[in-house]
């Protein structure tokens, strides 16, 4: 069943990725696609035992970010990606190419990893992880705090009309 | 329980559309949301070898899914910076297309 569930949260995945990269009309579909992604990677996360982590893909990128791209595709009025032909045709063919063989590379080195275990008792369950980024990993909650409180300074400025 | 060689593989797979994704649109947004595609395939692997060594009994070790927390913390903090540069182009060059900002460009 689990099995089952995980090809299916895997096309889901995919296909997501693929409407959101290949749709070049239309900039909130590319968006919702993303959406789709996020919750079929989330299902995945449920699948593996690792919840708090499915819960915060949930909330942080299917929440949080995805509002945050909408609410500036609506605030900018974007148009449609026009293809000049030509050149344009050119780098496609060229990074088709690039990604053909960086997917070759990747996918040729993964044979041969063992059978995961069975999960133990508690993991990824939000006690276990809470625990351990309040203890050991402390530092790294307070480093992040830093980096968010930076990234939303840096924000406001960088889209603000006029710095003075 | 599936075998972890598949969620690589699935990882690998969405890494490579953000690449592929990257490279081809020539939109801003659609260019961040690819790089946030990479990120969360990074993610899928990280759980994934999360799940495959998760420490002794007794002594469970998180430190994939950890990185991970940070791994969202910093894609969140890079979105609101890219859109906000997003924001400011906009507004000098009425566009969202990287082509159009070629100034540093020799």
């Amino acid at each position: 069943m689990a099995t089952i569930l995980f090809y299916a949260f895997a096309f889901l995945a995919v296909v997501g990725a693929l409407g959101m990269v290949l749709n070049f009309r239309n900039t909130v579909a590319s968006a919702m696609s993303l959406v789709v992604t996020m919750v079929a990677l989330a299902g995945i996360y449920v699948l593996m035992g690792a919840h708090l982590i499915a819960a915060f893909q949930i909330m942080v990128y299917g929440g949080a970010i995805v509002v945050l791209f909408l609410f500036v595709v609506m605030l900018l009025n974007i148009g449609t990606d026009e293809l000049s032909p030509g050149r344009q045709r050119l780098v496609k063919l060229g990074s088709a190419l690039i990604v053909l063989f960086l997917l070759v590379r990747f996918l040729r080195v993964l044979s041969g990893f063992p059978e995961a275990p069975p999960a133990p008792e508690g993991f990824g369950g939000y006690r276990e992880v809470g625990i351990a980024l309040y203890t050991d990993y402390v530092l790294l909650v307070e480093m992040a705090s830093l980096v968010l409180l930076a990234a939303i300074v840096g924000a406001l400025i960088l889209a603000k009309r006029k710095v003075d | 329980m599936v075998p972890l060689d598949h969620v690589i593989g699935l990882s690998a797979v969405l890494f490579t559309v953000g690449v592929f994704g990257v490279l081809v649109r020539r939109n801003l947004v659609v260019m961040l949301m690819s790089i946030e595609l990479m990120l969360n395939a990074v993610n899928l692997a990280f759980v994934g070898f999360n799940r495959l060594w998760p420490g002794t009994e007794g002594a469970p070790a998180f430190d994939g899914q950890v990185f991970v927390l940070m791994v969202i913390t910093v894609a969140a903090a890079e979105v609101a910076v890219g859109l906000g540069i997003l924001l400011a182009m906009f507004r000098n060059r009425d566009s969202v297309d990287v082509e159009e900002v070629s100034l540093l460009k020799w």
